[in-house]
């Protein structure tokens, strides 16, 4: 009873106790926000990562891909069994895109993807992979306030058709480019209807879009060429390319501040209905070729890897103008198929089954974490040493008790020895300051637990007021693609650093705690 | 140890007579303290029977070692030779945990500088040996009655009105009657008090000495008692004086 009663009481008098408290609770706090913010980073990275390739990745070794796209899917549909989803086939190669900017061309490598927006989506393990990236699909914001209503309902299904907006901007450009070019025609007859500086000629930036046909037609496979609505679109100066992309948000935009508020603004050079250029480079069989392209969309998945570097082409075009079509069979060939599965937790065996039942040659094939094996790990590791140095943090907190009870011990020496006196044994005493470092322990957590999850919960308010209060933003979206600081709380990692710190605090306890146990009753009340 | 309850209960019934059975004693007890490598001899084998329900004085020069005889005979501290016997039995070489629950059930004491805990208030000081004794779960079942008889002993000494004081806020006089209530409260058998009225003016330090003759008389407490005033001293049935680690014989009433 005296042991509680003096614990409570020395507890309650001793405001040096106060400072280990505040420091298990600090450390405790900082591991909780620090583990959640890193996870919830960890955890959307691997959402977007996983979003954009599937579960497992089947890819050819070739750039040039193969062809038998059904045969090879039926195997792999026979191979998996019930545990495919669904498959997608796509072409995967590099390329560049170029376009103008302020009449200076910009140059990008870029990975080029020809897909099939619809079967993408459906290996995706997002819901509506291109809705939720899409640019079209979203409502943007500023500052709470809506700007831009989404121009596609979410219903409507993903394509390659422009959105009512980007085909009248598309076609007031082209009419006012026209009208531009005409009158520097007229005007260059008037003036010097001799002189020909080609290369000064400012029309050759604008020359793709009017002369669009003749050049693809002439790098595409000709074959397929002379078909279709051609003639059709040709007679419409505004129709889009053939060849349509989503193009990735870090390709066509860039964040600056703004002077005057000192907020990050987005600009967009490219905006959907444009025409950009794209060349494929190949060391394979399909000759390098280059196409304009009409640009339907951006897309923006909050990976800065993927939103910098993936083009999405309408697959058939891509399989076309690279001539990876066969001129017979008509049958396009792929270079991945990329299979989603009913569960995740079989990855491993149908990459086994898969890899033995494929020609080993000709593909490979991998789960999504494999194929971003080195970036996963990469985040593991970060966070792993993040909590090694954290709780590092929690260890000095430890010693701070460890000094502070050692402390307590020796000024309450002189009560040790009344209390030995009257009878109290040696546990007993021990026990006091045991209970002590437990409650300093359980308290501090606790508080720590609190204020973390606090924190946590109202990072992006925090996170905004230092930001006022430094005048400098702390969370950057420039850097990273999140509207809002992700955090990710487990139970488990609460509750494991809340007893670990108790537990510091009970073991930098015991060593104060034997001292008081084993002073001498007499010595001790001799103690001045 | 039942045996030691079976005897606290036939104590009361017992009168100070010489005949009455020795209780304390202690055989040739020696101790020195070791300072370097010198030994420094406090006590040379100090011989004393303590009888039941027994005043005994002790009186001595500063630095003759009363504190330590006490310390010594109350299983504080442990003899360099000798023995100390409770009722005929060795206690010294009990193991700790005997020694500890003795320290609680047997012996009260009263310290020459009060030592109050000073984060308690006097009612809690009071009940302090009664919480060292019980667990926590009985001591909470009985906290009325220990509550009633730590208020019963404080009103004896006379500080019903200081029951929520911290030891801070009393002065020596208080602090010294609040001590020996908490000697008294768990009904010792044997009293050890060092210098019980020694920083009380002559009158608290008669009201005191009538009170420890009251506990003597009326519930037969075996009390020794160290003192510098011989004149108190002398009010108790024997009177001893320690010199050079040795007991002397000055008066004996009986
Ligand atoms: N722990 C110790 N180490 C060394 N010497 C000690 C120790 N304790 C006591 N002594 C010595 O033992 C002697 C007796 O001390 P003690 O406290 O018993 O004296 P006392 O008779 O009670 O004196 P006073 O009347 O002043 O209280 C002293 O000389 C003291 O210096
Ligand atoms: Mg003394």
């Amino acid at each position: 009873m005296y042991k509680l009663l003096l614990c409570v009481r020395y507890l309650r008098t001793r405001f040096i106790a106060l400072a280990s408290i505040i420091s298990v609770m600090l450390g405790v706090a900082t591991m909780i926000v620090v583990n959640s913010v890193m996870s919830g980073f960890g955890t959307e990275m691997r959402s977007r990562i996983h979003g954009i390739l599937s579960d497992v990745v089947v890819e050819t070794n070739s750039l040039d891909g193969v062809h038998d796209t059904n045969r090879w899917m039926t195997i792999i549909r026979e191979v998996g069994g019930d545990d495919i989803e669904s498959l997608a086939a796509m072409v995967e190669i590099y390329g560049m895109m170029t376009y103008d900017y302020r009449g200076q061309p910009v140059m990008k490598t870029v990975q080029l993807i020809g897909i099939e927006p619809r079967t993408k989506s459906d290996v995706s393990p997002i819901a509506g992979l291109f809705e939720t990236s899409l640019d079209s699909y979203q409502q943007i914001k500023e500052q709470g306030q809506v700007v831009r209503e989404p121009l596609r309902s979410a219903d409507e299904p993903v394509g390659w058709e422009l959105t009512a907006d980007a085909a009248e901007d598309r076609r007031h450009r082209i009419e006012l480019e026209q009208r531009f070019l005409e009158q520097r025609e007229w005007e260059r007859k008037r003036s010097q209807p001799e002189a020909e500086a080609l290369d000064h000629d400012p029309s050759t930036l604008f020359e793709p879009i009017n002369a669009k046909t003749s050049k693809d037609a002439e790098t595409a496979s000709p074959p397929d060429f002379s078909e279709g609505e051609e003639p059709a679109i040709a007679v419409d100066p505004a129709a889009p390319q053939r060849a349509r992309l989503y193009v990735g948000a870090g390709l066509v935009e860039y964040v600056y501040t703004d002077e005057e508020t000192g907020k990050a603004k987005v600009m967009r050079i490219i905006r959907p209905g444009e025409d950009v250029m794209i060349s494929t480079i190949s060391a394979g069989r399909p000759e390098p070729v280059r196409f304009h392209a009409t640009v339907v969309d951006i897309f923006k998945s909050g990976m800065s890897e993927y939103d910098g570097n993936l083009v999405f082409c309408n697959l058939e075009e891509l399989q076309k103008v690279r001539g990876m079509i066969d001129p017979q069979t008509k049958d396009g060939a792929v270079t991945s198929i990329q299979i989603k599965l009913k569960n995740y937790d079989r990855a491993a065996e149908i990459v086994k089954r898969l890899s033995t039942a494929l020609p080993p040659g000709l593909f490979s094939v991998r789960t999504w974490e494999q194929k971003q094996g080195p970036l996963l790990a990469a985040i593991e590791i970060e966070k792993a040493i993040l909590n090694v140095l954290l709780f590092l943090i929690i260890t000095v907190a430890g010693f701070g008790i460890l000094a502070i009870f050692y402390m307590i011990v020796v000024e309450k020496t002189r009560d040790i020895g009344i209390l030995k006196a009257l009878g109290a044994t040696s546990r007993g005493v021990m026990t006091i300051f045991l209970s002590y470092g437990l409650a300093l322990g359980i308290v501090g957590s606790g508080v720590g637990v609190a204020i973390g999850l606090l924190f946590v919960t109202y990072i992006d308010n925090i996170e905004k007021g230092l930001s006022k209060l430094t005048g400098r933003k702390i969370f950057d979206e420039t850097i990273y693609y999140f509207p809002k600081i992700p955090t990710d709380v487990s139970a488990t990692m609460v509750i494991w650093v809340a007893l670990s710190a108790v537990m510091i605090a009970v073991l930098a306890s015991v060593l104060p705690a034997r001292r008081a146990a084993r002073l001498h009753p007499v010595e001790a009340l001799r103690y001045e | 140890m039942t045996e030691l309850l079976a005897l606290e209960t036939t104590r009361r019934l017992m009168q100070p007579t010489p005949i009455a059975p020795i209780h304390l004693a202690s055989i040739a007890l020696e101790k020195s303290y070791r300072k370097g490598d010198l030994q420094i001899p406090v006590l040379h084998g100090v011989e004393i029977n303590i009888r039941r329900g027994e005043f005994l004085s002790i009186v001595g020069q500063s630095g003759s070692g009363k504190s330590t005889l006490l310390h010594v005979m109350g299983l504080l501290d442990s003899p360099s030779v000798g023995e100390v016997l409770l009722d005929g039995d060795r206690i010294d070489d009990l193991p700790q945990k005997t020694r500890d629950e003795l320290r609680n059930r047997v012996f009260g004491f009263v310290f020459q500088f009060y030592h109050l805990l000073p984060e308690l208030t006097v009612l809690e000081n009071v009940l302090a040996p009664l919480m060292i004794r019980h667990s926590m779960v009985s001591y909470w079942k009985r906290r009325r009655e220990f509550r009633a008889a730590a208020e019963e002993i404080l009103e004896k000494v006379g500080l019903t009105h200081r029951l929520k004081h911290k030891p801070n806020e009393l002065s020596g006089g208080e602090m010294q009657r609040a001590a020996i209530a908490r000697a008294l409260v768990a009904k010792p058998e044997i009293l050890l008090a060092d210098e019980p009225t020694g920083n009380l003016d002559a009158g608290t330090g008669q009201e005191i000495m009538g009170l420890l003759r009251n506990l003597n008389e009326q519930e037969g407490l075996t009390i020794v008692m160290v003192t510098h005033d011989e004149s108190l001293a002398r009010s108790a049935h024997r009177l001893v004086r320690l010199t050079e680690g040795r007991l002397e014989l000055l008066h004996d009433a009986a």
